[in-house]
Parts: C-alpha cells; sequence; structure tokens
C-alpha cells in the first residue's frame, strides 16, 4: 500500500499533472457558476479532451480537477443569486444566501470553500484507508433501506417548521412529493399526471422547478422592494473574508461530523451528495443549542458549512464503489466510469492490482485537487463577490436570463421556460404566504427516489413487512421519526418549563 | 379570508383532483398481470393524495392572519412595492421564452437583457447594450458550439 501511494504521488505531484488540476479546477468552477450546468454536464463536455491526452492517471486527474471546481462554482451560485444549479446544493442556500444578503457573501464563499476543502480532504483521508473495507459494507445496503434512507433525508424538512409553520411545512412536502410522481415511473412504464402533454412525459425537471422555487421569486422580490437589493455596505463587507475564531470553533465539529457523515453516505451507491447535504442539515440543525437554531435558515454559518462538507465528503464517498467494485453510485460517477473504459481501464477488484498507479493517482489527485482549488478560490472570492456590488437595474435582467438559460439548457426545449415563468408565479405567491419552498424541493427531489426504492421493497417482500423484517430500516425509520420529532418535544417541554416558571 | 387559506383550498382542490385520479382512473387502465402486484402505479399517489388533503386542510383550520409586516414584503401592502415593474418582467421572461426559437438566441436575448434594464429605469444604453450582446454571444458560443445543444442564433427569416 505504501509503494502504491509513493506511485500515486509522484505521479500526482509531477509539473504537467499539476497544470492539469489547475486547468480542470478553473474550468470547473467558472463554467459550474452557470445555474443548469453541474459536475456531470461538465465532466461529460470535459471527456473528450481528457481521452485525448492519452495517459490515464493525467486524464483522470484532469477530470477530478474539474469534478470540484464545478462543485465549488455550483455553490457559488446558490450562495450569490439563490439559484442552486444542482440538487446537491440546494441545501447550501439555506443559510448561504442569507449570508450573502447580510453583506456577507465573501465569508459564505470562505466558509464554502473551506468547508469543501475539509470535507474533500477527510473523504479522500478516508478513501485512502477504508476503501476495499467499505465496499463490502455498501453491498449490505438493499432498497429497503434507501427507502428509510430517503425518508431520514425527509426529515431535514423539520428545519424550516418553526413555529406555525409545521403545517405548511408538511403541506410543502407533499407537494413536491406529488409533483414528482408526474410523469414516467421507471418502475410501471406508464406516464402518470401527465394529462396527455407530451412535454410532461419525462417529469418535471429539477433545474426548473430549483430555479422557479428559489431564484425567479428572490429576484421578483428585488423588484417588488429595491431596498432588498441593498447588501450592507458593499465594498467595506466584501473584504470581510476571514473566518473568526469564534466562527472556527463553531463549525470545526461540524465539518468533523460531517465529514465522516458524507461520506458513509456516499459509499453507498445512489445516495449520494444531495442526500448527505440535506441530512447533514438536518442532524446538524438538531444536535445545535437552542439559539444556534434559531439562526439556521437565517445565515448561519453551520448551516452553510454542514452540507458544503457533506456533499463534498460523499462525492469523495461516491468513488469507493466505482474503484473498487466497478458500480457508478451516482450521475457522475457513471460518467468517469465511461471515461475510464475510453482509457482502457476497468474499475474493479482488480484495479488496485493491475493499474496500482491509476488507482493511487486518482485518490492523492483528489486531494491535490481540493487543494489546488482552495488556493485558487480564495484570492478570487473578493471578485466572485464582487457581483453583488453590480447595480441592481443590470442585475436582475442577468439573474433572470441566467436563471431562463439554466432551465432551457437543463432540458433544451422552450416549452420548459412557459414552465418555468408559471411555477416562478406560483412560488412568488407561496413566498408572499410565508409557505417554505425548500420542503417542496426536497419532497421532488427525494420523491422519485423514495417511490421507486419503496416499490421495490414492496415487490420483494411481497408487502410491508420489509420495515420490522429487516433492522437496519426499522433503525433508520425510528432515526427519521426522532428527527422530526425531536425539535417539537423540545418546543414543548421549553414550553411547559416556561408555564412551571410563570 | 387569508392567503395562507386560500392557498390551502386551491391546494385542497388539487389534492382531490389528483386522488380521484389515484382512485379511480389509474387503476381502471392497468393491465391484468400488473394487479398481482404488491404496488400499482396509483399506491404511492393514494397516500400522497390523502395526506395532501389533511395537509391542505390542517393549513386551512390553523391559518391565522398575522400583523401587518413593516419589514419585509407583505401581501396586504402590495400597492407599496414595483408590482408594475414585476408585472413588466414576467411579460418580458413569457415573451422571450415565444419568441427564443423564431427571433433566434441572441436577437432574443439582446432584446430581453436591454429591455429587462430599462424596465428597471436604466437608460445607459450605450453600456446595457454591448455588456448584453457580449453575454449572448459567449453564451451561444458556450452551449451551441462546447455543448453542443441547438440555439438558433438568428431569426428564422436570417436562413441561418
Amino acid at each position: 500500500m505504501i509503494e502504491g501511494i509513493w506511485t500515486g504521488l509522484t505521479t500526482a505531484f509531477s509539473i504537467s499533472n499539476i497544470l492539469m488540476v489547475v486547468g480542470g479546477c478553473l474550468i470547473g468552477t467558472f463554467i459550474g457558476m452557470l445555474p443548469g450546468l453541474g459536475p456531470m454536464s461538465i465532466i461529460a463536455i470535459m471527456i473528450p479532451v481528457a481521452v485525448s491526452i492519452g495517459d490515464p492517471s493525467s486524464a483522470l486527474i484532469l477530470l477530478a480537477g474539474v469534478y470540484y471546481g464545478a462543485i465549488f462554482g455550483g455553490s457559488t451560485s446558490s450562495i450569490l443569486i439563490n439559484a442552486p444549479g444542482v440538487a446537491s446544493t440546494v441545501a447550501t442556500s439555506f443559510d448561504g444566501y442569507p449570508m450573502a444578503r447580510q453583506g456577507k457573501a465573501g465569508k459564505a464563499l470562505t466558509v464554502a470553500a473551506v468547508s469543501s476543502f475539509s470535507g474533500g480532504t477527510i473523504g479522500a483521508i478516508l478513501l485512502l484507508v477504508f476503501a476495499p473495507a467499505l465496499a463490502s459494507v455498501a453491498l449490505l445496503f438493499h432498497s429497503t433501506e434507501y427507502f428509510a434512507l430517503m425518508v431520514v433525508g425527509l426529515s431535514a424538512i423539520a428545519a424550516f417548521a418553526g413555529s406555525g409553520q409545521v403545517a405548511k411545512a408538511v403541506m410543502m412536502t407533499v407537494a413536491g412529493l406529488m409533483l414528482a410522481t408526474v410523469g414516467e415511473a421507471a418502475l410501471f412504464q406508464s406516464p402518470r399526471f401527465t394529462g396527455g402533454v407530451m412535454d410532461l412525459q419525462s417529469g418535471f425537471s429539477f433545474i426548473t422547478l430549483a430555479m422557479a422555487m428559489f431564484a425567479l421569486p428572490e429576484a421578483i422580490f428585488l423588484v417588488l422592494d429595491p431596498k432588498r437589493s441593498e447588501t450592507g455596505d458593499g465594498s467595506s463587507e466584501i473584504k470581510d473574508l476571514r473566518i473568526t475564531r469564534d466562527e472556527a470553533r463553531r463549525i470545526a465539529p461540524v465539518i468533523g461530523r460531517q465529514s465522516v457523515q458524507g461520506f458513509m453516505i456516499g459509499v453507498m451507491p445512489g445516495a449520494g451528495a444531495t442526500i448527505a447535504s440535506f441530512l447533514g442539515y438536518a442532524v446538524e440543525r438538531n444536535i445545535a443549542s437552542e439559539k444556534e437554531r434559531a439562526e439556521f435558515g437565517k445565515g448561519s454559518v453551520k448551516g452553510l458549512a454542514a452540507p458544503e462538507t457533506a456533499n463534498n465528503a460523499a462525492c469523495t464517498g461516491s468513488f469507493v464503489p466505482l474503484l473498487t467494485l466497478g458500480i457508478p453510485g451516482s450521475g457522475t460517477t457513471a460518467i468517469l466510469l465511461g471515461a475510464l473504459i475510453a482509457l482502457n481501464v476497468t474499475p474493479g477488484p482488480r484495479l488496485m492490482v493491475d493499474e496500482p498507479n491509476v488507482f493511487w493517482s486518482v485518490i492523492i489527485s483528489m486531494y491535490l485537487g481540493n487543494l489546488i482549488l482552495l488556493i485558487l478560490n480564495l484570492p478570487l472570492i473578493p471578485y466572485i463577490a464582487k457581483v453583488l456590488t453590480i447595480p441592481r437595474n443590470f442585475l436582475i435582467p442577468f439573474i433572470l436570463f441566467f436563471t431562463l438559460m439554466g432551465a432551457y439548457i437543463g432540458q433544451n426545449n422552450a416549452t420548459e421556460l412557459l414552465l418555468l415563468v408559471g411555477l416562478g408565479v406560483v412560488a412568488t405567491i407561496l413566498r408572499l404566504a410565508d409557505f417554505p419552498l425548500p420542503p417542496l424541493l426536497i419532497g421532488f427531489i427525494l420523491g422519485r427516489m423514495l417511490e421507486d426504492n419503496f416499490a421495490r421493497s414492496m415487490q420483494l417482500y411481497d408487502g410491508p413487512s420489509f420495515i420490522w423484517e429487516r433492522p437496519m430500516t426499522l433503525g433508520l425509520l425510528i432515526l427519521a421519526a426522532a428527527l422530526l420529532l425531536l425539535p417539537r418535544y423540545r418546543t414543548l417541554r421549553k414550553g411547559a418549563g416556561n408555564d412551571r416558571s410563570a | 379570508m387569508t392567503l395562507d387559506r386560500t392557498i390551502a383550498l386551491v391546494f385542497l382542490t388539487l389534492c382531490l383532483i389528483y386522488g380521484y385520479a389515484a382512485y379511480f382512473v389509474m387503476d381502471a387502465e392497468l393491465a391484468p398481470f400488473m394487479k398481482r402486484n404488491p404496488v400499482w402505479p396509483s399506491t404511492f399517489p393514494k397516500v400522497l393524495a390523502v395526506l395532501g388533503i389533511v395537509s391542505a386542510f390542517w393549513v386551512a383550520i390553523t391559518a391565522k392572519a398575522g400583523p401587518v409586516k413593516e419589514d419585509g414584503i407583505d401581501y396586504r401592502r402590495l400597492r407599496d412595492y414595483k408590482i408594475g415593474q414585476a408585472a413588466a418582467l414576467i411579460g418580458l421572461m413569457t415573451a422571450y421564452a415565444l419568441a427564443l426559437f423564431p427571433f433566434g438566441f441572441i436577437v432574443s436575448t439582446v432584446l430581453f437583457i436591454t429591455l429587462g434594464a430599462f424596465t428597471l429605469g436604466e437608460r445607459k444604453l450605450h453600456i446595457v447594450l454591448p455588456v448584453a450582446g457580449i453575454t449572448a454571444g459567449s453564451l451561444w458560443y458556450l452551449v451551441q458550439e462546447v455543448l453542443g445543444i441547438f440555439l438558433r442564433p438568428w431569426p428564422f427569416f436570417a436562413g441561418l
């Protein structure tokens, strides 16, 4: 193993490979900022370039740089303009955007960069040490456990169920789950709730819904009330990039916990960075002290650090099944698998034995990609954050344009734009009535996976007996119930305590 | 009636329609061999319809009109905001969606950004027009040439 790590180190740290990773990070960051272009599409674009390089290690190093760059780029648009381009950065916008609105855009981007770096780095170390052992654990997870895991992911909605908001949060989640049932379900091969509209055959697109729920209402609110465009004393606050000692002390345990949790979720094929980010957010909110919990959703550094760490750690974790079993656990790793095969490398249990230089250089380059990303992006943050100092008369038409382009690129269909405008108007009305919109998006993202895994489990067990027959499923479902009910219980107990003291 | 309650009642109506489709329409179209499965395409929607109806009632019953917000946006003071500008921009976005294919990406985008900025009160068209042109041109190049997603650059009558 030591020999392998050494081979990986010498390959990854050659001048040409460092240039590859720098180039990859830059390309990934800039293209990733465009809503609609997630890591998956950017890697797909870069595959021909990578294959033309010829050397599998260099090609994979370039793609790893692009991957991490794209993830950070996606977080940037979530934080600055509330436009999460990919599902895994939805949770980033919950606290990242409120921070930007308070004039702390620079700090939010720094927290995101540092958390991503830490999550990716700890993930890479875990990958280095535990990859072969974890591959067998991942196979223990069946569809029943995945179903339970999705239910745990849904418990993130509790974060938006503030006082008097529980009913609204539940209603929005159900609305999101209902939207996810529109279109053709993989398991049933029959279109549902399409009303005969051909464009709805494949269901609503995530990107359209995300833009309609987050970016569009925010842009309309900025138009309605020009005072909202003021993000504090712009220029002076954007320089305020540094994380204070107190903030560092608060986010350090979050980063530690979420690196491990995110990595473990990433290891399971199919769970991925989205679930890891929602779950990371939910767990951190639940274990935070009462005062800190109240800050979640309003610009909490912990609320930003949790999903950012978890999604990066999960991205690293998703390499475990890819490299050791040849199973791509996510869309992005599926594309990487294609790239590996094009480069004459077959991932699987033999990879570590047959091509140790590729195996270890990929792992080392992931760490290198994280490091380069941090070095490159920290100096760029003040310039990226300057986007918010552009006068609103210029900024708003551009936000609207990029929102529309995100939906167009995602589906290559102009009808999608009309759908976006319609859903955006509905979302604005819902926001006016104080309905929390994140639960709707969480419901939509998890809905399809939830139903697929539920249906598969029901078919395997010929009924709902899997819930009590599989201890891990039951345990996860109990955890979900606890995550949902614990905040409610605490509030009730606090209320009772207050009554007694009064 | 508060906006919350109105939304809850609209959602309730949608749930009833959704539930009707799930309980009575979908199963009728089910192939006979599929009826032996423990899960049908309508199973999950049936559960969701019930949950939706319950949650809509819950919101409708518990909705209370809070005090009018002084800070932030409150729907009861909509006239105090720039509602005309917002409506104009929504109209512009709809027009953009309809114009994208016939008028081409570059013309529609330049017009959208320029008219959008103009609606918001920007009069420095000598800055807006070139910025819009550069954005449209570079994005067209990225989408069409790099990504390979079809985007007609010029109007249909230009023959391109």
